[in-house]
């Protein structure tokens, strides 16, 4: 499709109102100017530094294979370690690849929604990572979307492109700065997983009461292909929809989607995770937790849809209520189009049990030492598939969000 | 070290103990026999402080102190442990965790001690990785709450049935391991542990010499006496039998 097509269909979606989640008058935001470039990211401002760090990103870029930072609409950083990484803006990637227009909104229609209509008409870069054929990219690239100024509205596009046969770990972190009490970020990322490549992907929402936020993505795996989603959000928010999408089209493409949400506050999340299942022998596993409570409001959403011959699909969602002002609705969905599959769901919404409580009390915890580990306990999901000390450290971002809430 | 006078406790509005007096000295251990709902458990998790127990009546004192109003984690720190008979599952804690948590450790690294106590337990690090009482069967159960209760060590320890549900060669190891919680394997002068256990079958008692046993019969000690005794009377003529010849032995003294 030409620029032009897409810019006219993007122009007619612009009213268009998403299927789901509350509508937001984009225009009340704005885009920001550019901020001063960074030499390195350890010269982002002290008062930045922990908000970095609360999302997972190390601003010394110890054991990271390449950093990205965008700050508010204007992108301060963005170096390569290692040879067979690609790690730059997306403008700057559509200036560097003439080839990069065959995978722009080919996961995502630009038309989908009056969001990702904006990021196509009003778009304020975006990351690009790409992993060269064959390239194992052990070590994870890190990219972060910042927001510091009031009232800005962050509207980025990302493509992710894992060639055949090669291995890509990418933590991004999304996060805010104290100082800002209204924000939009809209954020489209599309990615590309080609045959027999793995991408693990690791991304942690650390934003604010006054932030409005609605990601756009979708993932397309070939042959033997692999995607691991693991989403961890732990502070409160204004608002959150999203709903990723992963088209499994190669015979045995694999996706994960592993989601962590803890809303406090007046939180509104309405998050999912789909899997459309269309190779032979595709597979799809979606698990999420969720924690609901003082007037938080959460709609857990899962959806895995089998059409190719023996696909296997299993939904595990969990949701813990802990206030009777708070809400969980958790809709898990199977669609199966062919006989030969195996799509199977759990679903559970419950409160904490009070004889766990009173269990962890005769082993010597008070009662609220008690609730802590419980708590710790559901939201613990063993992150598989990722490299060990990733892994580990995934753990580290994990319990740190949750030091942070309890 | 335990002091239970005129002891009575409802469940949901429901007398389940009544008047109940008892007695456990340092040193001491004490068998509990009686029916299916003649309050044994109910005793022990009033003794714990579970908030479902109200004390309406009496007094439970405990290294002279008054626990009545403590919660129960405030007990557990002036020493008593409790090894349940139906602990629940907690999802994403592992065993592991737990006896980190019954040591009084935040670290996630498991203690090389406790290694040892699983290893001794036959519990393997796998086991030590396990969601806490998810699919346990019921002789893991029992090796799990005495692991996590060797890694408390209490002064004053319960046991709720710790030979249901287990097999022969379990029924052995644990009678062994619970001996030496208690200070069975020291001189009687020696001996600084109590406890309390509950049996319903009896079996545990042939790995365990205890020092005193009774019967409980609808909320209340229905008789008292030598372990071997009760024990043979209870397995001979049931509990009701056992009372009333309990009984007859206190009208002719």
């Amino acid at each position: 499709m030409m620029r032009k097509e897409l810019l006219e269909r993007a122009r007619r979606a612009k009213t268009k109102k998403a299927a789901l989640g509350e509508d937001i008058a984009i225009e009340n935001f704005v885009t920001g100017g550019e901020h001063e470039p960074l030499n390195s990211l350890n010269e982002i401002p002290d008062e930045y530094k922990q908000n970095l760090l609360d999302s997972g990103i190390e601003p010394s870029e110890k054991d990271r294979s390449g950093s990205f930072l965008q700050r508010d609409c204007s992108v301060v950083f963005s170096t390569v370690k290692y040879p067979g990484l690609e790690l730059m803006s997306t403008t700057e990637a559509f200036k560097k690849h003439d080839w990069l227009k065959d995978y722009l909104w080919k996961a995502i229609p630009v038309d989908m929604d009056k969001y990702t209509a904006d990021v196509e008409l009003d778009q304020t870069h975006g990351y690009f990572i790409r992993s060269e054929a064959g390239k194992k990219v052990t070590m994870p690239v890190q990219s972060c979307l910042f927001i510091t100024s009031d009232k800005i509205g962050q509207k980025v596009h990302n493509i992710v492109i894992a060639e055949e046969n090669s291995e890509l770990h990418i933590i991004t972190g999304c996060s805010v700065s104290h100082a800002v009490n209204s924000a939009l970020h809209l954020g489209v990322s599309e990615f590309y997983v080609k045959r027999g490549a793995k991408i693990t992907f690791t991304m942690i929402h650390n934003w604010s009461p006054g932030m409005e936020v609605r990601p756009r993505s979708a993932v397309i795996i070939e042959d033997d292909g692999v995607f691991i989603s693991n989403y961890i959000l732990m502070t409160p928010l204004k608002s959150l929809q999203m709903y990723p999408t992963a088209y499994c089209v190669g015979k045995n493409a694999r996706v994960t989607f592993q989601s962590i949400v803890y809303a406090p506050g007046d939180t509104k999340i309405d998050f999912g995770s789909r899997a459309v299942l269309q190779g032979e022998g595709s597979k799809a596993e979606i698990i999420s937790r969720a924690i609901a409570t003082d007037s938080a409001k959460i709609v857990a959403r899962s959806d895995v849809i089998g059409e190719g011959a023996n696909a296997k699909g299993h939904i595990e969602c969990r949701g813990l209520m802990l206030s009777d002002s708070a809400e969980v609705d958790s809709i898990p969905e199977l669609k199966a189009k062919l006989k030969d599959l195996d799509l199977s769901h759990e679903a559970a919404v419950g409160k904490i049990a009070e004889e766990e409580i009173q269990y962890l009390m005769a082993r010597g915890l008070s009662e609220e030492e008690a609730t802590s580990v419980i708590i710790r306990g559901f939201l613990n999901v063993d992150i598989t598939g990722l490299p060990e000390a990733l892994a580990r450290e995934t753990k580290k971002m994990f319990d740190m969000s949750l030091e942070k809430v309890m | 070290m335990l002091e239970i006078k005129d002891l009575t406790v409802e469940v949901e509005g429901k007398e389940i103990i009544n008047d109940l007096t008892l007695n456990i000295e340092r040193g001491e251990v004490h068998v509990l026999f009686g029916p299916n709902g003649c309050g044994k458990t109910t005793l022990l998790m009033t003794i714990l402080g579970l908030p479902n127990y109200k004390v309406r009546k009496g007094r439970i004192t405990f290294k002279g102190v008054n626990i009545i109003d403590l919660p129960t984690n405030e007990r557990v720190k002036l020493g008593m442990g409790m090894s349940f008979q139906h602990p629940p599952e907690i999802r994403g804690v592992k065993l592991g965790d737990m006896v980190n948590i019954a040591q009084g450790r935040k670290e996630e690294k498991i203690d090389e001690d406790v290694i040892e106590l699983a290893k001794r337990l036959n519990i393997s690090d796998d086991f030590l990785n396990r969601d806490v009482n998810r699919g346990f069967s019921g002789g893991e159960v029992k090796r799990s709450e005495i692991l996590q209760l060797l890694a408390q060590s209490p002064d004053f320890i319960m046991f709720d049935e710790p030979d249901s549900g287990v097999d022969v060669e379990n029924i052995e190891l644990i009678g062994r391991i619970l001996s030496e919680l208690l200070d069975r394997n020291k001189m009687p002068s020696k001996r600084k542990k109590a406890g309390l256990i509950i049996t319903h079958s009896g079996s545990i008692m042939r790995y365990i010499k205890a020092d005193r046993a009774h019967v409980m019969l609808e909320g209340r000690i229905a008789c008292s006496g030598m372990p071997n005794e009760i024990t043979k009377n209870v397995m001979e003529n049931g509990f009701e039998k056992c009372v009333e010849l309990c009984s007859e032995k206190e009208g002719t003294e």
